[in-house]
């Protein structure tokens, strides 16, 4: 039944630029999408491994920035994706090295001072990353032939990384590397008393993580064909966690549904309220005051009640 | 060659001097007891034994091999297995994932990141029949939520045995339990192969003198009286430590 | 010369500015072991609050006390109505307080608008002292005096009144100073009240100086962080040097490698935190 409800899903997600009028809003699924793939590639590091991270937009710009920076290099689109992940899988490996320094909060506050770090670089070393005024794209990527300017291809190409993505980490989580990253979150003392080495297996997970955070600046890059020291301000990890918290971090779908959220509300919502940043705070503190475990499982829980106590 | 010795091991911290020059040997098969008050440093000398803590002082050497430099997650691979006072089990699983968990701690699987850790049909077996030899298997499906404290115990147990020890290391395992779960406890203890050296910490001597065959005594961080077990029980330096506090 | 000479006052200047406002932060963390993101928001709230109430006629210092206590009312509302629900789960408080920077920031923009205000120097203080041949803006060494002067008058409460002997038990040991008797929540709301008043008077204060603006707390909250990781959470004279440190390496830093000003003021954190996490922050990894 489950997977039948997900196919379904899948299937409309594939036909939104048919089904959708107007650019504006297939657009928005586009961001929903790769902002999804950001979404997820965190919740490894949140949900899974039990390591809340405020810095992960740092890994988001690394690859934006990074490929940016080929492209205006005159280099093609291959060289800047590949530039761009293989320098953003180094610097996962950089922060994780800093990061698992610290347990709990301590972790927290690394990766929130490496995220300002990346920040600090891409505001003022202007003469790498054009500081305040960003660095344009002037196309996009035309991967065998079909070209991605417009937003239903583009939209289309986002969806097929964010299949890959999606399968990438049902496979992971179904797999024994996957129980060993979510047994360091449960009990880490009594995994190392098991042979499990924790701090290697949290490390490969940050990789991981890294990973997809990459692969979505880079659709970010393209998608705005422009990049910006907002795209890793501390208010873009923020919302970034909002995303995964709010949707909840024990499911597969939960980042994909606070991505939406926010996404959402963000376009959508501040076409209506002037608000947006009032109202981004006051979910995150009525997420994690009243539904700590997230939407999708609060939802359920919410879901579970009604249907038992109606009659 | 003993299975475990432990050699002038010494442990501070900050200015508290917790195990003081500790020397002890456990020979192949023996069943030790080790037993102290509150504060002795029993806890603190497992966690040098295991890893956990990094000695001040002194040396540990697991059938002759040397493992004081050794890193705390590789002991177990070298056939060093523990139980936790406090029960460690992985809370939103079942009794079944727990056990197939720690065999596959042993496993290089577990650094597989593609295939189904449902589908590893005999790695599941075999936890399965881990379960059957506790007497559990009956629960193997029920999440740990759902069990009693004696079943969690004995899955905690179980899941030390799982991965084939030769020195094994149970600690307090009868804290907690209501007398008929101690009974479980120790029969399940008692029944445990001869070619493991178990070692036992207790703070309750009435149920763990039944397992043991000797006896050390801390107190204070030092070994005070060790023997066999008539020795110790007999010997007045016994009593008054236990009396004397 | 006179280059070094002014960046130096400005360093010394920022230092007390930043001692005032990491004070508060360090008594936070260290008693409640909450890393207050809030607290950048306090300062610019404060400063905020304070150009309005001088606009109404207030003279400076009034203006500042009483934005103290009005940004102290608020710190305590969200210890009493939100920390406190949350009180054990660290990681929803720090979230929590996130959230709330953002609101605050939104609201601070909607009211007071975007641009900069600028908070006139008290005139009694707005000329120039003379030391040695040289001079230098009264202001910016009335700053560091208050600076030392609350110091001095923080320590005296922490290690000569009952309150301050209370709240040194709750920073070393909360399970044991409940026990003792210590009424922990109330001592909670206390201290978060006390470091929320020195954060909006230091906003005030540091107005003639900085301005007040968006963004500014984005500004000063990372500089309280530095601060306090260097200088050691719970310790008075540690936010005191590592105050005056970040000072001096915030103001050289810009001036001398503009592009590596941020790299230059994290760094130091970066490397604290990953020598020795467990002195600041907990436990070290498994």
């Amino acid at each position: 039944m489950k997977r039948l409800a997900l196919g379904a899903a899948l299937a409309i997600l594939a036909a939104v630029p048919l089904w959708i009028d107007g650019t504006y809003y297939v657009n928005i699924a586009s961001q929903i999408l790769f902002y999804s793939i950001f979404a997820l590639g965190i919740n490894v590091l949140v949900g899974y491994a039990g390591l809340v991270t405020l810095g992960h937009a740092g890994l988001f710009g690394v690859a934006a920035y990074t490929a940016a920076r080929i492209l205006g290099g005159g280099h093609g689109h291959l060289a800047a994706v590949l530039g761009a992940l293989a320098l953003t899988l180094l610097a996962a490996a950089l922060f994780a090295g800093l990061a698992l320094r610290g347990t709990g909060i301590g972790f927290v506050m690394i990766t929130l001072a490496i995220g300002q770090i990346v920040w600090g670089v891409a505001y003022r070393w202007i003469s790498i990353t054009n500081g305040d005024n960003g660095i344009s794209v002037s196309a996009r990527p035309s991967p065998f032939g079909l070209s991605l300017a417009s937003p239903a291809h583009f939209y289309w190409a986002t969806y097929a990384v964010f299949l890959v993505a999606i399968a990438s980490m049902a496979i992971f989580v179904a797999s024994p590397f996957g129980a060993s990253v979510r047994g360091t979150r449960d009990q880490a003392r009594r995994m190392n008393a098991l042979g499990y080495q924790v701090w290697l297996i949290r490390f490969l997970a940050f990789l991981f993580s890294g990973f997809w955070s990459g692969v979505a600046g880079l659709l970010y890059l393209y998608y705005n064909q422009f990049v910006s020291p907002q795209a890793v301000a501390l208010t873009a990890s923020a919302e970034a966690l909002l995303m995964v918290i709010s949707g909840g971090t024990a499911t597969l779908l939960g980042p994909v549904v606070g991505a939406a959220l926010v996404v959402t509300m963000k376009n959508v919502a501040s076409a209506y309220i002037e608000r947006w940043n009032f109202v981004l705070g006051a979910i995150f503190v009525a997420i994690v005051v009243f539904m700590p475990e997230g939407l999708v499982p609060g939802a359920v829980r919410w879901w579970r009640r009604a249907t038992a106590g109606g009659r | 060659m003993s299975a475990l010795a432990v050699r002038n091991l010494r442990k501070s911290f900050g200015g508290l001097l917790v195990t003081a020059s500790v020397n002890l040997a456990v020979e192949s098969g023996e069943r030790r007891l080790i037993i102290g008050p509150n504060g002795a440093g029993k806890t603190t000398l497992f966690g040098l034994i295991t890893g956990e803590l990094r000695p001040d002082g002194g040396s540990i050497t697991l059938f002759g091999q040397d493992i004081t430099r050794v890193a705390g997650w590789r002991r177990p691979h070298l056939g060093m297995s523990r139980t936790y006072q406090i029960i460690t089990l992985f809370p939103g699983e079942t009794l079944l994932r727990n056990v197939t968990l720690s065999l596959l701690g042993l496993s290089p699987l577990r650094w597989n990141p593609v295939a189904r850790l449902e589908r590893q049909r005999g790695l599941i077996a075999h936890a399965r029949e881990v379960l059957t030899r506790v007497g559990l298997d009956g629960l193997a499906d029920r999440p740990v939520a759902q069990t009693s404290y004696g079943e969690r115990r004995r899955v905690e147990i179980a899941m030390a045995l799982a991965q084939n020890p030769k020195v094994l290391l149970l600690d307090e395992p009868f804290a907690g339990l209501s007398l008929e779960e101690r009974r479980d406890v120790l029969r399940l203890v008692t029944t445990i192969p001869r070619d493991v050296t178990t070692v036992m910490i207790e703070h309750d001597m009435d149920v763990a003198l039944d397992f043991a065959e000797r006896i050390t005594v801390l107190h204070l961080g030092e070994v005070v009286v060790e023997g066999t077990r008539s020795e110790v029980v007999a010997d007045p330096r016994t009593r008054r430590i236990y009396l004397g506090e | 010369m006179s280059l070094w000479l002014v960046l130096a006052v400005n360093s010394v200047t920022l230092g007390g500015l930043l001692f005032l406002l990491s004070a508060g932060f360090s008594l936070i963390f260290g008693l409640m072991k909450i890393p207050n993101l809030t607290h950048g928001s306090f300062f610019m709230l404060g400063a905020y609050l304070a150009a309005t109430l001088i606009g109404w006629g207030l003279d400076f210092w009034t203006a500042a006390v009483v934005a103290g206590l009005l940004v102290a009312a608020f710190g305590g509302a969200i210890e009493r109505l939100i920390l406190r629900r949350l009180a054990g789960a660290e990681l929803a408080q720090v979230l929590v307080t996130l959230g709330l920077s953002f609101m605050v920031a939104d609201v601070c923009l909607k009211v007071w608008t975007g641009d900069p205000i600028r908070i006139d120097t008290p005139r009694a203080l707005a000329g120039v002292a003379s030391f040695g041949g040289l001079a230098f803006p009264a202001y910016r060494l009335a700053i560091s005096v208050i600076a030392v002067g609350f110091a001095v008058a923080l320590w005296a409460l922490l290690d000569r009144t009952r309150l301050g002997a209370m709240i040194r038990a709750g920073v070393d040991d909360p399970a044991m100073a409940r026990v003792a008797g210590i009424r922990v929540s109330r001592l909670f709301t206390i201290v978060f009240c006390l470091g929320a008043w020195l954060a909006g008077f230091a906003g005030v204060i540091g107005g003639p100086i900085l301005s007040v603006y968006p963004g500014l707390d984005q500004e000063m909250l990372p500089l309280a962080l530095v601060v306090v990781i260097l200088g050691g959470s719970g310790s008075l004279l540690g936010s005191l040097l590592g105050s005056f440190v970040v000072g001096f390496l915030y103001n050289f830093g810009q001036a001398l490698f503009p592009e590596l000003a941020y790299v230059v003021l994290f760094l130091p954190m970066l490397i604290v935190l990953v020598v020795r996490p467990q002195g600041l922050f907990g436990r070290p990894a498994v």
